[in-house]
């Protein structure tokens, strides 16, 4: 079976190191994934807050491309991605003469049945069962594990993992020989689209999370969406400037933190494009 | 040959606005069997009963229609001036005119017309009504009251001091219920158990009480002045007689770590305790679950060091069978523990801790001898945080309804704490403040102006720990939302209050009813507070709502007066409207073939078998038969019933036929 | 706002519990709750303030207020409504310059291409906000990291997403 591939903008460009992670990941494990054809961005943030038609009909679209193509379970590595995908998958099952004028807009049938899921339900579903036995390299480090926003949010929606102080991603992690560790700011914003925007108000609610990790003695933070991942790392001296001294502590997706543990090659996984150096 | 005597009440305008009286007692006034007919503005007054008293006497009638105002309002009224006049009041009936017709239809036509249809079908019924006599019950003047919180000690001495007898059962080994845990109570800052061992000294040594502890009821039989209860007394492991409360045996065990459920798990007690130094009685049980006797076989320490050979490890439950007549549940309620809000840490972190935790903090019996200490490291905390509403009106995640009582808990707590803490600081996050009770308002002005806690208006989002503190985000919604940070060494949540876990089961029972939230349900909310909708069976306390001390006593004598009443006769008049399995001449006995599909049905367990025997004592049939102390007439058994066997006085298959037929046919 | 959003204002009792969680609550003019009692009042003035406040365009959608709020009110769906009809009813406020500007140009972007351009969109932001020097260092760090593309991904049915801004544009003038 097939897996389909929702990339979205950030795994193409900006965050390009998440999507050769995950297909590093996937390749080890021979998880046969294919990108969805002709796909287009979600919306993101920008078409939610400014047409709720638009914000509906562009994921919708998506999601008609891939059941057009046969899939019935896609991956979304990127958590704004997942949620718009999600929240329109309940609109549209909620609200006939809401599907009726997006599936008017589109141009293109949309029947629902697609699955969608987000990095770590795709990694538990299909890489946990044979995960452990094949860590060559256990990721012997306290980490920090932060879900940001959109994962667990709005919980009746998602319906993953659980609102406060969420576990999926510490389990993930120690099965791969880390050492997660409690801390105060798992699901608290990182700044989200406000980066380019707004930098100091990113450096402000990133700085917070940075520090709080790194007063709990964390020694890496481990992210699933690269929205949050951009914000931490590219977005550094922000933090840095913020918090009012330099901190080191590095970034990794989880899939790169997964990668590293079953030895996978470094630059497979893109670890050199990060703006702070991963030195784990 | 009937004669029906048909009155219109005007009702004032109430009826007159949209009906045509004069019309409908003119119309009535032209039927088959009316002997008189008339219309009067006041029914119900003086004038307008002599009207219906002199009409039966002159007139000679066999029947009365009263067109009026609701049967809910007045029957009982009607019915009096009926048997004053010398007329079975079984004979009167009232028409709805008013709650059926005149209110909610506009004034015209078909509204008189409407009007004098009601007032034809119940003429035509009352041709068919006979003469029912008052049922004759026996009264047992025992009193049976469930739970020995405060409210339940107060009915028990209520009732015993109007000199019938209680039996007063309590869960718990030891009467007290939660005022025993509380340090201190509002508005008055008195010592809970101060003023409430008293009242359980008194209890325990009034002739008329007989207290069983560590007791449940097992079940329940009968009806009002005539209840059959089994009374389930657990084991305590102890020969009470024996026993001299000398306390030896729980210096002794060796099992010291199980968490006190008095102390609501901040201290901890042994497998053979005694719940709290002033309990009643002062005598210990033993916790069969965590003794080691009872686990391994091992120990029997307290068995060794009794001087009086008071224990008996063999020793079973016992099963007490009483006759009472009067029940008053006084169950009480309990606290809902937080946990459903992970934002706040209870659970994860030691110091965020509930209300009654506090109270045993605070308590100079609890486990910290009444300092406020944090449970975590026992420090003195500096600043403490108190959070309203953690679980009530909170729709999404605790109970929607509010929990009375916190407001002012709250209160006291930030007071206490200032008293004991010189120089501490404490804050209170509260929405609203509810302090409607006599002299409540100032008791949270003092806290607020006296004592210097601080309010804060707005709801906490969150709770972490940090380096030791818990650092607790809220808002100040009078500042336009200001944020406010606040890194407090511990903090207090103020629980919702919710019925106790077994209040479900206790109340299937005891057949009554309750809510959705498992409180039990009053007769009527305004009007009818201690009474449910079971005869005889009343309620005190928290059981029924969350409530406080002054108001748990005030329902608890209230309660108690209802009993007083009952017992003030010595028979029970019922009214017979109730179901009635026909009797026949034999060979036939009864059209009932005995299939008891109305046994199962009757929801009040009013419906017995009954054997026909012929001279020899053979049984020649089964039927059924309706017990007239317990019946309700609800008519279910009616509808169940295949043969029609059934039948309701007062509303029977006849009567109702001819309702309906009046009904259709036009005059 | 009831029949677009399915959020009844008259259910909120002013708990504070959104503001207390909200991130960004210090940088709002009126913190969420403020917003909600705002609406509550059905005074056209307030109702005005609100559309014309900085806090709808500094709202990060994060849910939290949602997830904890007692009375369960849909707070972010209610965010989405009040910036569509602020920019609809022309009233952003100015202050919300920037982000604004930001969300336009990202729609630009998809508009044309179907994906977003970075760079496409970084042009078109500075046009419209002026603020050219901002983060112009950062450029050549991404580009030396291979994160941003020269050239934009064109997809195929450009036409089609194209058609999809045009019939959703049809009652919004953006």
């Amino acid at each position: 079976m097939t897996l389909g591939l929702y990339p979205g903008c950030s795994l193409k460009g900006s965050s390009r190191e998440y999507a050769e992670s995950v297909l590093a990941v996937a390749k080890a494990f021979d998880i046969k994934i294919e990108e969805i054809a002709d796909w287009n961005c979600c919306g993101a943030t920008a078409a939610h807050n400014m047409n709720k038609e638009l914000s509906l009909a562009l994921p919708a679209r998506i999601l008609s491309l891939a059941e057009k193509q046969g899939m019935t379970e896609i991956v979304v590595p990127c958590a704004a991605c997942y949620s718009r995908l999600t929240l329109t998958k309940h609109e549209l099952s909620k609200d006939p003469a809401l599907k009726a004028a997006v599936t008017e807009a589109n141009g293109l049938e949309y029947k629902g049945t697609v699955n969608v899921l987000n990095i770590i339900q795709m990694l538990d579903k299909y890489i946990t069962p044979n995960f452990e036995s094949r860590v060559v390299k256990p990721f012997d480090h306290k980490v920090a594990c932060y879900y940001g926003c959109l994962l667990v949010r709005p919980h009746e929606i998602l319906k993953f993992d659980r609102e406060e102080d969420p576990q999926s991603m510490d389990v993930l992690m120690l099965k791969a020989g880390a050492i997660p560790i409690d801390w105060a700011f798992k699901t608290e914003c990182c700044g989200a689209g406000l980066s380019v925007s707004r930098t100091s108000s990113v450096g402000r609610l990133s700085g917070k999370i940075i520090g709080d990790a790194k007063d709990r003695g964390a020694e890496a933070v481990i992210v699933a969406c690269p929205m949050c991942h951009s914000n931490l790392d590219m977005r550094r001296d922000a933090i840095n400037s913020y918090l009012g001294e330099k901190i080191d502590i590095p970034v990794l997706y989880i899939t790169q933190a997964i990668g590293l543990a079953l030895g996978l090659d470094r630059k497979a996984l893109g670890l050199q494009r990060h703006f702070v150096k991963v030195s784990v | 040959m009937s004669k029906i005597g048909v009155f219109v009440c005007h009702c004032g305008e109430n009826i007159s606005a949209t009906v045509d009286c004069a019309k409908v007692a003119e119309t009535a006034g032209n039927y088959d069997g009316v002997a008189f007919s008339v219309d009067y503005k006041y029914m119900c007054s003086d004038p307008g009963q002599n009207l219906i008293k002199s009409a039966i006497k002159e007139k000679g009638l066999t029947g009365v229609v009263v067109a009026s105002c609701s049967p809910r309002m007045h029957e009982p009224t009607f019915r009096k001036a009926c048997a004053e006049a010398g007329l079975n009041p079984y004979m009167c009936e009232m028409a709805n005119l008013r709650e059926h017709c005149s209110w909610v239809h506009e004034k015209g036509e078909a509204t008189t017309e409407k009007a004098i249809d009601l007032v034809r079908i119940l003429v035509e019924k009352v041709k068919y009504n006979q003469s029912l006599n008052s049922i004759k019950v026996p009264v047992t003047k025992t009193a049976l009251v469930i739970g020995g919180g405060i409210a339940g000690i107060q009915a028990s001495l209520d009732i015993a001091n109007t000199g019938h007898k209680v039996i007063l059962i309590e869960k718990d080994p030891s009467i007290g219920g939660h005022m025993s845990q509380l340090s201190e109570t509002f508005p008055t800052l008195d010592c809970s158990q101060c003023i409430l061992t008293p009242r359980m000294v008194e209890v325990a040594q009034h002739p008329n009480i007989t207290l069983y502890t560590y007791a449940e009821l097992e079940s329940l039989e009968g009806f009002i002045g005539n209840f059959k209860a089994r009374i389930r007394r657990k084991s305590k492991s102890l020969d009470e007689k024996l026993c001299t409360g000398c306390g030896l045996c729980t210096i002794k065990c060796p099992v010291k770590k199980i968490p006190s459920e008095f102390n609501e798990g901040l201290g901890k007690r042994t497998a053979i305790y005694v719940p709290f130094p002033q309990a009643v009685p002062n005598k210990p049980v033993i916790d069969r679950i965590n003794c080691t006797y009872y686990i391994k076989g091992k120990c029997k320490i307290c068995e060794i060091v009794c001087p009086t050979g008071a224990i008996r490890f063999d020793q079973e439950d016992q099963i007490v069978e009483a006759e009472v007549g009067a029940i008053v549940i006084a169950t009480g309620f309990t606290v809902k523990q937080p946990d459903f809000f992970p934002e706040y840490g209870y659970g994860k972190y030691p110091d965020v801790i509930t209300g009654l935790q506090f109270e045993r903090l605070a308590s100079a019996s609890g486990p910290t001898l009444g300092e406020i200490r944090r449970p975590s490291d026992g420090k003195v905390p500096e600043k403490i945080v108190f959070l309203a509403c953690a679980g009530s009106r909170d729709p999404a995640k605790g109970i929607p309804y509010c929990s009375k009582i916190c407001c002012m808990y709250i209160a006291k707590h930030a007071m206490l704490y200032q008293h004991k803490v010189r120089g501490g600081k404490s804050y209170v996050f509260y929405m609203d403040i509810r302090a409607g009770g006599k002299m409540y308002e100032e008791f949270v002005r003092r806290a607020i102006e006296d004592d210097g806690v601080n309010y804060i208006r707005g709801r906490v989002s969150r709770i972490y720990e940090k380096n030791g503190k818990l650092i607790v985000d809220g808002a100040d919604t009078l500042l336009n939302a200001m944020p406010v940070e606040i890194e407090a060494d511990m903090v207090v949540l103020a629980t919702a209050g919710v019925a106790n876990e077994g209040a479900e089961e206790l109340a299937q029972k005891l057949h009554i009813s309750y809510d959705p939230y498992k409180f039990f349900a009053e007769a009527h909310p305004k009007l009818k507070p201690v009474e449910t909708n079971t005869a005889g069976i009343f309620l005190a306390g928290a059981c029924q709502a969350p409530r406080d001390i002054p108001e748990s006593v005030a329902m608890a004598s209230g309660a108690a007066v209802k009993v007083a009443g009952l017992f003030s006769q010595d028979e029970l008049t019922r009214e017979p409207i109730i179901a009635v399995v026909n009797r026949q001449a034999p060979p036939v006995y009864s059209s009932c073939v005995g299939c008891f599909l109305c046994v199962s049905a009757c929801p009040y367990q009013a419906i017995e078998k009954e054997e026909i025997k012929n001279r020899d004592g053979e049984v020649i049939k089964s039927i059924a038969k309706v017990n007239p102390g317990l019946c309700q007439g609800c008519g279910t058994c009616v509808a169940f019933c295949r043969t029609k066997s059934i039948d309701i006085q007062g509303y029977t298959h006849e009567q109702m036929y001819t309702e309906v037929v009046a009904l259709l046919n036009e005059y | 706002m009831f029949e677009h959003t399915e959020v009844n204002a008259s259910h909120c009792y002013q708990c504070g519990k959104c503001s207390a969680g909200c991130p960004l609550s210090e940088e709002m003019d009126y913190p969420p709750s403020v917003i909600m009692r705002m609406l509550q009042t059905g005074n056209p003035d307030l109702e005005d303030k609100v559309l014309r406040s900085f806090s709808i365009w500094v709202c990060l959608t994060c849910e939290m207020c949602f997830a904890r709020c007692p009375m369960s009110i849909d707070i972010p769906k209610m965010m989405d409504f009040l910036r569509e009809k602020s920019i609809n009813d022309k009233k952003a406020n100015p202050k919300a310059k920037e982000i604004v500007a930001f969300h336009k140009s990202f729609l630009d972007s998809i508009k044309f291409t179907g994906r977003l351009y970075e760079i496409g969109l970084f042009v078109d932001y500075k046009a419209r906000t002026l603020r050219i020097l901002d983060d112009l260092a950062l450029a050549p760090k991404m580009m030396k990291r291979g994160k941003l593309n020269i050239f934009p991904e064109l997809i195929k049915d450009r036409s089609g997403v194209a058609a999809i801004f045009r019939k959703s544009n049809k009652k919004n003038k953006n």
